[in-house]
Parts: C-alpha cells; sequence; structure tokens
C-alpha cells in the first residue's frame, strides 16, 4: 500500500464528496461548494502533469496498487491507479469536465436548496469515474461502472419531488442493469476461460489460444468472441447504443450541469473506453467487432435521426450524443481504438460546451427547454450564442481537408478519421458504417443548425402554456417580449460563462493540437501499450476526404432554407407519419413498456397470485389447514393464554424431541 | 490471549450467557413487589448490557480464534449417556455467524424498545432465541445441533404470535407447520446416520463420509430428509411462501432475527451436512438446486415486484437474495462457497438493517401499506439517506457488502454452468426495479398524505441501531477480504470433502 499523487486524483473527490454530504448541515452550502469544486480542481491540477507526460514526456506506464479488494482463489482485484495514455487522457477530460461543470453549477443552481446534496452527488460521480479509467482488472471497472450509475441515478432524479424525474432516474439505472447483465456474465466468462480478470492477465492469455472454445452447456462457443460480446452488452447500456439507448433521452429530467457532465462528457464515454482498454480483446475477435461496428453505425444514424425531430433543446443534445457515441463505437469497431478515444475527446469538450451553453440558454428564459417557445435568443444572450456557434462548429466537424494544410474544429479531426477509418476497413459492417457515418454527418448538421436558428434566430415565440407561478425568484426580470421580436431573455453570469470558453478553448484547438500524438506521426510513441494500434498508411480517394464536408455544408444549406427562409415549411411537415415516427423516436418506448414493463408486472402478478396463493399454499398449507380445522382451532386458543403455556409447550417439544433422539441412536448404535 | 483463556469452555459461556441473562430477568420480575413503572425499563436495560456482553464475549473469542487453522477450535467434550456428548467447537464459518448473531442482537434489542406489551416474557424469549441460535452454530453434536436448531423455532413461533400482527395466528401456523415438517424428516435421517456410522459427534461422522462414506443409495435418502428441512428454513422455492407471512405479522425485531439469522441455518445446514457428508447425492442433486434457485431467483424478484405492503416485498427480495446462496453452494468450489458464506453474512446485515427501516415507520405510522407513504425525504432526510443506502445494498452495488457475495456466488456458478449464472443475473436487474420503485413509492416525491405532514426524522436511539449497520456494510463492500481471508479455511473444507478430495 502506497500513497502517491495518482491516488489523491481518486480519493479527493470522494473525500470531499463525503465531507459535503455527511456534515452539509454544519458546514453550510457554500462550504460544501467550495470544498466539492477545491477537490476537483485538485485532481485536474495532478491530473494534467500526468497527461502532459504522455504527450510530451517519456510517458510512464505504471499502476499503483493499494490494498486487495477482493481474493479468492485466483478472483483477484486489487483497489489500483494504473496511468497510460489511456487513463491519462481520461482523466483529463473527467477532471477537466467535471471541474469547469462544479464551477457553473454555483451559478446555476444559486437558488437550490440542496446545493449542498448536489455538489456532493457530482465529487461522488467524479470518484467514481475515476475510479473506472484508472482500474487495473475488471472488477474495479465495474465497481466505477457502477457506482456512476448510482451517481446518475441520484442526479437525474435529483428534483426528487418530480414524478417524472423520479422515473427517468430508475428508467436509467434498470436499463443499464440490463448492459450490466451481459458485462457481469462477460467477467464470468473472462474468469473462468483465463482465470484471471486482471487486465494484463486476460489479454496475454487470450493473445496466447486465441482460439480457446467456452463451452456453455452442450454449446461450443468462441471464448474471445463470447467474451468481447458480453462485455459489449455492458457498453451498449452505459453508452446508450441502439436497442439500450431509450434511458439517455429521459436523463435529461436531470440539472443541465448533471447533463453536460454525465450524459454528454464522460459516463456515457465508459462504454467507449472500456472497448478501447479491451482492445486487445476486440482485436482478436472479428465477429464481435464486427458487431460493435454494426451497432455504433445504426446508433449513429438512428439517433440522427430522432434528432430531426425533437423540441426539447436538450433533447436534442442528448440524441446527438448517442449519434456521437455511435461514431466512436464503430471506430472501436473497425479497430481505430485511437479515433475512437480522439473522438471522445474532443467531444467532451465541444458536447460539454453544448449542454452548458443550452443550460445557459434555459436559465436565461426561465427554465423554458422547448425550442418552440424560444427564438431571438441571440440579442439578449450574445456571449452563450458565440459559445453555442462554437461549439455547433466542432460538432458538425467543420474543417478543410486538403492534404498538407488541414485545418478545422476539433470535431473535423476525429470525426473524419474515423469516417476515413471505416472506409479503409475490411472488418465487417465497416462499409455500411462508412455510409451510415456519413449520412449521419448530413443530419447532424441539418439539426445542429435546426437548434441554433430556433433557438437563436428569428422572432421570439412566447409559450402559451407558460407556468410564471413557479419561479418567482426570476421575478427582477420583464416576462413581456421586447417589441424588436428578440427574446425577454438575460445573459447568464460571469460564473457560467467562464467555464463556456474554456471548454470553447478546447471545442476550437483540441483537435489541431493533439492530432499528432492521437493519430498522426506521433501516435505510436503517445499510446504505448495502451491500445493496439493500426499499422500501415492509407491512402484515400479524394471524394471520402471530401464527403464529409459537402454533407456538412448541404445539411447547413438545409436547414437555412427551412428554418431561416421557409419557417413555415417544417410546420407543413409537422403533420406526416414519418414526422411522428421520428417524433416517437421510434416508439421504442412503447414497445418496452409493453413487452418488459407490463410484462414483468403480468408475470408478477402471475407468480403471486396463482403461483403462490392458488398453487403452492393451496396445495400446501391451506389445504392441510382447511383439512384439519381442529388443529388451528387448538393453536388459536393456545395462543390466547399467557406465555407461560408456549414455555410449558416448549419444554415439552424439546423433551420429546431429545428423548426420541436418545432412544432411536441407541436402538440403532451398536 | 489464547493462553490466558486457556481451559475455559469460552463456547459454553458465549451461548449460555444470554440464557444466563433470561434467569437474571425473569428472577428480577419474581422478586419485583406488583406493579412498577420503572421496571419494563430496567429489563429492557438488563437485556441491552446482556446481550452487549455477550457481543463483547464473542469478540474475546474471536480474537482468540485462529482463522488459518481449519480443524474446530475451543472444543468442548462432556459424554453424556449412550455415547452422545455436549461436544462444542467452531470453525471459521460458525464463527463468522456467531458474530453476525451476536452484532445484531443487541441492536434488535434496540429496536424493540419501543415494544410495551408483556415486556419481561418478550425480553426472555429474545435471550432464550439467542442462546438456541449461538448453539446452532457452536454445536459439534448432531443431536445437540437438532436441539437448538428446532428450539429456536419455539420462540419464534411465540414471538410472531402473541407480539405479531392481526394475522399473526394463520402466519405463525404456517411458519410451524413448514418448519416441524421439513425437521422431522431430517431426524429421521439424523437417527439413521447415527445407526450407521455409529457417532454422532459432527466431525467424526464427516470423517466417516469422507474415509468410508455412506452407500450412495442411502444417501440420496438422507440428503433429501436434510433438504426438506433445510430448504424450508432458507427458504427455497416451492417452499417460501411461509416466509412473507411470517414477516409481516412479525414484530420488527423478530423480523430481523428470522431474516438475518434464522435463514442462514438452512445455509449453514447445507454447509455443513449435505455437501461433506453426502458428496455424491449433492452431485446427483445440484442440477435440481440450480434449478430451484434461479427459479427462486427470478420468481421471487418478479413478486416483489408486485408487493403492496413494504414487508412482504423485502420478504420476497429475501428468497430471491437466498437463491444466490445455494446456487454458491451448490457450485460446489471455491468462488462459490466464499460468496456463499459472504451472502449470508452480507444478508444478515442488509436485510436486518431493512426490516429495521420498516420499523421506523411503522413505529411512527402503525402501517406497512407502500401507498400510505411517499415523499418522506422532506421529513426525514436522515432516515432517506440511510434507507437509500440499504437499498442500494440490497440492489447488490459494489462498495456494498450486497455485491461481493452476488458476483462470486455467480462467478462459482458459472464454471459449472454458465446458464445458471445468466439465469440468476436476470435478479440483478429484477432486484434493481423493485427496490428503487419501492424506494420512489416511500420516500421520494411531495408528501401527498396529511398524516405524514407531523412524522419525524430518526431520533438518537435509531441512529445508534443504524450506525454500526452502516459502517459493517460499507467495511465488508470495500474490504470484503477481510471476511473471504477468515472463511477461506472452512470454505476450503467443504469444497475438498465435496470433492473428494482429501484435506
Amino acid at each position: 500500500m502506497q500513497f502517491s499523487p495518482e491516488v489523491l486524483i481518486v480519493l479527493a473527490p470522494l473525500f470531499a464528496a463525503a465531507f459535503a454530504g455527511l456534515f452539509q448541515r454544519f458546514i453550510g452550502d457554500r462550504a460544501a461548494m467550495a470544498v466539492t469544486t477545491a477537490s476537483v480542481g485538485l485532481s485536474l491540477a495532478l491530473s494534467l502533469p500526468i497527461f502532459a507526460d504522455f504527450v510530451w514526456g517519456e510517458g510512464h506506464e505504471r499502476t499503483i496498487e493499494l490494498f486487495r479488494f477482493i481474493d479468492v482463489a485466483g478472483f483477484t482485484s486489487t483497489w489500483s491507479v494504473r496511468i497510460d495514455a489511456l487513463s491519462a487522457i481520461m482523466l483529463v477530460v473527467v477532471n477537466s469536465v467535471s471541474f469547469l461543470v462544479h464551477v457553473y453549477s454555483i451559478g446555476y443552481m444559486a437558488e437550490d436548496p440542496h446545493r449542498a446534496r448536489f455538489f456532493s452527488y457530482l465529487s461522488f460521480f467524479t470518484f467514481s469515474m475515476l475510479a473506472l479509467v484508472t482500474a487495473n482488472d475488471f472488477l474495479q471497472l465495474f465497481f466505477g461502472w457502477e457506482g456512476v450509475g448510482v451517481a446518475s441515478y441520484l442526479l437525474i432524479g435529483f428534483w426528487f419531488k418530480k414524478r417524472s424525474a423520479n422515473d427517468a432516474a430508475i428508467k436509467a439505472f434498470v436499463v443499464n442493469r440490463v448492459g450490466d447483465f451481459g458485462f457481469a456474465l462477460g467477467i464470468m466468462a473472462a474468469f473462468f476461460c483465463y482465470g484471471s480478470i486482471q487486465f494484463d492477465e486476460v489479454f496475454h492469455a487470450a493473445a496466447a489460444n486465441p482460439n480457446m472454445m467456452l463451452g456453455v452447456g452442450d454449446i461450443q462457443f468462441k471464448a474471445v468472441e463470447t467474451i468481447a460480446f458480453l462485455l459489449f452488452i455492458g457498453a451498449m447500456g452505459k453508452s446508450a447504443q441502439f436497442f439500450l439507448h431509450v434511458w439517455l433521452p429521459d436523463a435529461m429530467e436531470g440539472p443541465t450541469p448533471v447533463s453536460a457532465l454525465i450524459h454528454a462528457a464522460t459516463m456515457v464515454t465508459a462504454g467507449v473506453f472500456m472497448v478501447c482498454r479491451a482492445g486487445e480483446l476486440y482485436h482478436l475477435a472479428p465477429l464481435a467487432s464486427g458487431f460493435v461496428t454494426i451497432v455504433g453505425a445504426i446508433t449513429a444514424l438512428f439517433a440522427a435521426t430522432v434528432g430531426l425531430a425533437q423540441n426539447d433543446i436538450k433533447r436534442v443534445v442528448a440524441y446527438s450524443t448517442c449519434s456521437q457515441l455511435g461514431y466512436m463505437f464503430f471506430a472501436a469497431g473497425v479497430g481505430a481504438y485511437n479515433a475512437a478515444m480522439f473522438h471522445l475527446f474532443t467531444h467532451a469538450f465541444f458536447k460539454a460546451l453544448l449542454f452548458l451553453g443550452a443550460g445557459s440558454v434555459i436559465h436565461g428564459l426561465h427554465h423554458e427547454q422547448d425550442m418552440r417557445y424560444m427564438g431571438g435568443v441571440r440579442k439578449p444572450m450574445p456571449i452563450t450564442w458565440a459559445m453555442m456557434l462554437i461549439g455547433t462548429f466542432a460538432l458538425i466537424g467543420f474543417g478543410l481537408p486538403i492534404e498538407g494544410f488541414k485545418i478545422g474544429f476539433a470535431g473535423f479531426y476525429s470525426k473524419d478519421a474515423i469516417i476515413e477509418a471505416a472506409y479503409g476497413s475490411h472488418g465487417i459492417g465497416a462499409q455500411f458504417a462508412f455510409w451510415c457515418g456519413v449520412t449521419a454527418a448530413l443530419l447532424t448538421s441539418f439539426y445542429s443548425w435546426r437548434l441554433a436558428f430556433m433557438t437563436f434566430e428569428g422572432k421570439f415565440r412566447p409559450n402559451p402554456h407558460a407556468r410564471h407561478d413557479d419561479h418567482d425568484a426570476h421575478a427582477h426580470d420583464d416576462h413581456h417580449a421586447p417589441a424588436d421580436g428578440s427574446a425577454p431573455a438575460h445573459e447568464s453570469p460571469w460564473i457560467m460563462l467562464a467555464p463556456l470558453f474554456v471548454l470553447a478553448a478546447g471545442a476550437i484547438f483540441a483537435g489541431a493540437v493533439f492530432y499528432p500524438y492521437f493519430l498522426g506521426y506521433k501516435a505510436e510513441e503517445f499510446w504505448g501499450h495502451a491500445i493496439p494500434l493500426e499499422h500501415g498508411h492509407h491512402d484515400f480517394p479524394v471524394w471520402v476526404l471530401w464527403a464529409p464536408v459537402v454533407v456538412t455544408v448541404t445539411g447547413f444549406l438545409l436547414a437555412v432554407i427551412f428554418y431561416l427562409w421557409q419557417p413555415g415549411a417544417p410546420k407543413a411537415m409537422a403533420k406526416g407519419p414519418a414526422h411522428a415516427f421520428l417524433f416517437n423516436k421510434w416508439y421504442f418506448d412503447e414497445f418496452y413498456d409493453f413487452v418488459f414493463v407490463k410484462g414483468a408486472r403480468a408475470l408478477g402478478d402471475l407468480f403471486w397470485k396463482v403461483g403462490d396463493q392458488k398453487v403452492i399454499d393451496g396445495l400446501g398449507p391451506d389445504g392441510v389447514a382447511s383439512s384439519s380445522r381442529f388443529l388451528s382451532r387448538a393453536l388459536r386458543r393456545v395462543q390466547t393464554g399467557f406465555v407461560y403455556h408456549y414455555s410449558f409447550l416448549m419444554l415439552i417439544a424439546a423433551i420429546a424431541f431429545g428423548g426420541y433422539a436418545l432412544l432411536a441412536g441407541v436402538g440403532g448404535g451398536r | 490471549m489464547s493462553e490466558m483463556l486457556e481451559g475455559w469452555p469460552l463456547l459454553s459461556i458465549l451461548t449460555f450467557l444470554p440464557a444466563a441473562g433470561a434467569i437474571w430477568v425473569m428472577a428480577a420480575r419474581a422478586m419485583s413487589p406488583g406493579e412498577n413503572p420503572g421496571f419494563d425499563r430496567g429489563v429492557r436495560l438488563i437485556t441491552l448490557i446482556v446481550t452487549l456482553a455477550t457481543f463483547a464475549a464473542s469478540l474475546v473469542v474471536l480474537a482468540a480464534f485462529d482463522h488459518e487453522n481449519p480443524d474446530y477450535q475451543f472444543v468442548e467434550n462432556v459424554p453424556w449417556a449412550f455415547g452422545i456428548a455436549y461436544r462444542m467447537g467452531v470453525d471459521s464459518m460458525a464463527m463468522s455467524l456467531i458474530v453476525l448473531t451476536t452484532f445484531l442482537t443487541p441492536l434488535c434489542i434496540l429496536a424493540s424498545w419501543s415494544i410495551d406489551k408483556q415486556v419481561s416474557s418478550y425480553m426472555v424469549l429474545f435471550l432464550i432465541l439467542e442462546t438456541l441460535m449461538i448453539g446452532v452454530f457452536c454445536a459439534q453434536d448432531i443431536i445437540l445441533f437438532y436441539l437448538f436448531f428446532e428450539g429456536g423455532l419455539i420462540p419464534m413461533f411465540i414471538l410472531i404470535g402473541v407480539w405479531g400482527g392481526s394475522r399473526r395466528v394463520y402466519a405463525a401456523f404456517k411458519f410451524f407447520l413448514y418448519t416441524l415438517l421439513g425437521s422431522l424428516l431430517m431426524l429421521v435421517a439424523i437417527v439413521a446416520i447415527i445407526s450407521i456410522a455409529g457417532t454422532s459427534s459432527i466431525p467424526e461422522l464427516t470423517a466417516y463420509a469422507r474415509q468410508t462414506g455412506f452407500d450412495a443409495d442411502l444417501q440420496i435418502w438422507l440428503w433429501l430428509a436434510f433438504f426438506a428441512s433445510f430448504a424450508v428454513k432458507m427458504p427455497m422455492w416451492p417452499v417460501h411462501t411461509w416466509l412473507p407471512d411470517a414477516h409481516v405479522e412479525a414484530p420488527t425485531a423478530a423480523s430481523v432475527v428470522l431474516a438475518a439469522i434464522l435463514l442462514k441455518m438452512g445455509g449453514y445446514g447445507f454447509l455443513r451436512f449435505s455437501l461433506p457428508m453426502f458428496p455424491d447425492a449433492s452431485h446427483f442433486f445440484t442440477p435440481m438446486v440450480f434449478a430451484l434457485s434461479v427459479v427462486a431467483i427470478v420468481w421471487a424478484s418478479l413478486v416483489a415486484f408486485r408487493q403492496l405492503d413494504i414487508k412482504k416485498l423485502i420478504a420476497y427480495s429475501s428468497v430471491a437474495h437466498m437463491g444466490f446462496v445455494t446456487m454458491g453452494i451448490f457450485s460446489g468450489n471455491m468462488q462459490g462457497v466464499q460468496g456463499a458464506i459472504f451472502q449470508m453474512l452480507s444478508h444478515g446485515v442488509i436485510s436486518g438493517a431493512l426490516f429495521l427501516c420498516v420499523g421506523v415507520v411503522y413505529d411512527r405510522m402503525h402501517t406497512r401499506e407502500i401507498a400510505f407513504y411517499g415523499g418522506l425525504v422532506n421529513r426525514m432526510p436522515v432516515y432517506a439517506a440511510i434507507f437509500m443506502l440499504f437499498t442500494l445494498g440490497n440492489v447488490g452495488l459494489p462498495g456494498t457488502s450486497g455485491f461481493p457475495g452476488e458476483i462470486l456466488t455467480m462467478v462459482g456458478a458459472f464454471q459449472v454452468n454458465a446458464w445458471v449464472a445468466a439465469g440468476a443475473a436476470l435478479g440483478v436487474i429484477l432486484s434493481a426495479a423493485y427496490a428503487l420503485t419501492l424506494y420512489r413509492k416511500v420516500a421520494f416525491g411531495v408528501i401527498e398524505n396529511p398524516k405524514l405532514a407531523g412524522i419525524t426524522d430518526l431520533d438518537g436511539r435509531e441512529w445508534i441501531t443504524f450506525a454500526p449497520l452502516v459502517i459493517a456494510t460499507l467495511v465488508m463492500g470495500l474490504a470484503p477480504s477481510l471476511v473471504f481471508d477468515f472463511t477461506h479455511a472452512s470454505a476450503e473444507a467443504v469444497v475438498n470433502a465435496f470433492a473428494g478430495n482429501a484435506p
């Protein structure tokens, strides 16, 4: 057991969370906020040199072991802090976004009576996420995995008086548990096949015997494919991939800083991180990787289509997150783990920026989230507008792919690398993913500009159903729209805007600065042993390089036509069945509710009222009781008496048992 | 320390300390002149002191215990008649369950402070119950074991029948009927193995089973007879329906003991008798036990999802969690057996705590109906936080004690049959659904029931009751190795016996 800065990075937020959570009544809100924010700031300050060491320095891969978690006959897990390029990236992403979200929340949650609890949860989340990314074995990974799940559950349901928030929180946890079902079985399968759950040992064992078979009953599966497949089920839950995505849009019930931190930048990317961490396994599992590619590609496209038709500003960004996670997965599926991690890295900045920007708009508009009742927000909130614009450019991946003179926003470098990797791969589903990726890029551009135009441009459209009563605190603002058609909004305070500046800087520069290390000529040195790297350079046809640019511009022009020049057109379209299909998110919720929720209820009732009460009790004790009424009557008489009767009964019973046993023992014994 | 304690009948002192307390209470009652308002308070205090002293005594024994030694320790042997002896001794598995018992009993007494009907009788019964429970885990003679094992039924039967709720007679009757029928079959089997092996000593019986072995065909019948008793105690599907009824009607502390300790006697029985003494039959029946375990997990979880009564819901969740225990035991490998022992200890803490949580609101509102509550977090933030922790423990969250047992029993089962582990893992999904839904209905939302408007948060006594449980849940969750290292030796002995290996 050793104590070092790396350990402090992970534990500082835990201590702060416990301190703020346990002593909130005694120290007050301000101290709770200060302690938690400072602890994450400390973690960030300690993380940056580690990351810098991998980028510009030697890059010391190391693992600090604390103490044994579980050790039962080879099933061994040790609390550890594993430092390599992969975890260094995640340390910076998690701590920087978390720190900025802490700062932002000081402004955003200023009027909430439960601020201390909120900050305690945020720091607890940060701790869990750090434990996840610094794990050295699958069990600590799973610990963090579930820990972030609980933090997410608590924060989605933070406004516990709202029924919808509580339901969304439970939905998030339970759907994630469906994924964990696969994840846990994957861990068990890995232990069964390789006799270890420690990363390097599992990877070495898998590489040493790549054709090992796993017998399940009478069926033989290829071990590494099965394990990779099962682990990915977990990733599908955590990262909201197709089939298990349904919880993420509902998770927007939580406060917006939570959406930015957990449901955009960090927790939902844990699945991508896990697949990259286990890259050595997926490398050996072409079928499972193909599955990852196809699920990722479908998600990228599916979520983008749903994003077209949503009116809630946060839901649009949520579906966008879902879609971008799909990109990361199909990158990992085709073996471009570095591209997947690069997109994770850049996405964290611009998506957090978009979420916090959306939060700023919501804050400015007195908690209005419906874009149909926005418009004209640019004038009263120019800084937020500028920041959202930067986020939008980064999300759509705007840039110029000129050979030798590549230049663009952060998302440009990472997204184009993914699309190119899919095109250049011979893996299962890679070409399908390429076309999904290009199409989704078109849709991404369209819905991003739709969001920007509906929110910031045009004239303000007041909400006819607005409930002004629940936000008396905003009485200092005029609720009537100004005459020039701009929105009756106010710019957010500096404590909320400052984090946006930092994130905007990331959204602009993170791609250009770090491209050489993640993907370019310094990649091999940077990554070390963290992930398997694809070797060999591909020359892509010019149309492949330019396709993303073309579709992005096309999406922009379509959005201009529909939302700036012909604002009536979308309303006409909104009546069609295609719109209803998209607006209702392909009817996934309805289907799942009918099959799983109602199904579980019906089965529960069947087992309880028929199984337990009619069949088991009817044939068992109740049947016996009714056929021997006298016994129950006798018992009833006894129970009305005093305890002495019972003591007497007890004595008789004990003597009877003992005596019988003694006699029987003698009779048969010798 | 162990030299200092040499020669003392430590286990007998530990076992009969609560019984001595019971005699103290009875003597005080006999001598107390007529009605005395302070008398009940004195009785409560005496009982608390005695149970705390018992806990302290168990810690002394624990400190002297050598967990690396797989043999029975602190052995006492006083011959009775006919070759049957008063034999006491513990291995690490028994020791851990004893500490669980002595740890929880003082908390039960604290939780019984609000009992005001025939206090002295209640406390006497509780003390006798504790003696019998400790005795079960200490007994090294199978007849002695049987006496303690069945004796525990009677005080529990009375506690439910006298201090229980409105349908207490039905519940007590059902409880008694089920457990008694199982026990009678076991008694026949006990008589049979004593006559065959010519000894009633458990270590000698185990040695006989290892060296000579019981006849394979006979093992089937003997195994089934023992199974009848242990399956009811666990309880396994389909003999589980007595448990929800018993819990619903039982007073809070009796529920705690029932869930935390009495259910564990079934698992202890499997580990002590079924696997080591009838290894062939255990192998033969493993598929059946696996099937029943998975059915129990899925069935009980789904039924729990539909319950309207808080206690009934937790009772069904106990059935599901015990399914993990039986699954782990019969996987017969280290992960499975260690996981099962851990799950028993953890379930003792978590289910006990959950029943105490129900008791807190029941004491205030006198109803356990889920629909009655809602929005408690507004008035009872500390209670809500504690209830949340134990709910998450029940869900098997890593970091709480609910996790290591669940995952290890599944790891153990996976190595025997992956489909079984997959079936059990379904329970992990379902437990999240029913436990969090219960929590939402009880604690979250706004207070809509006007009767809850004046409900108060935990008082000092309740704080003291919960604090040790919170600590135990977290320590066992974050450093489960402390427990695994302790129970390693006896788990290994069980695994070896099951596998037919010489130790």
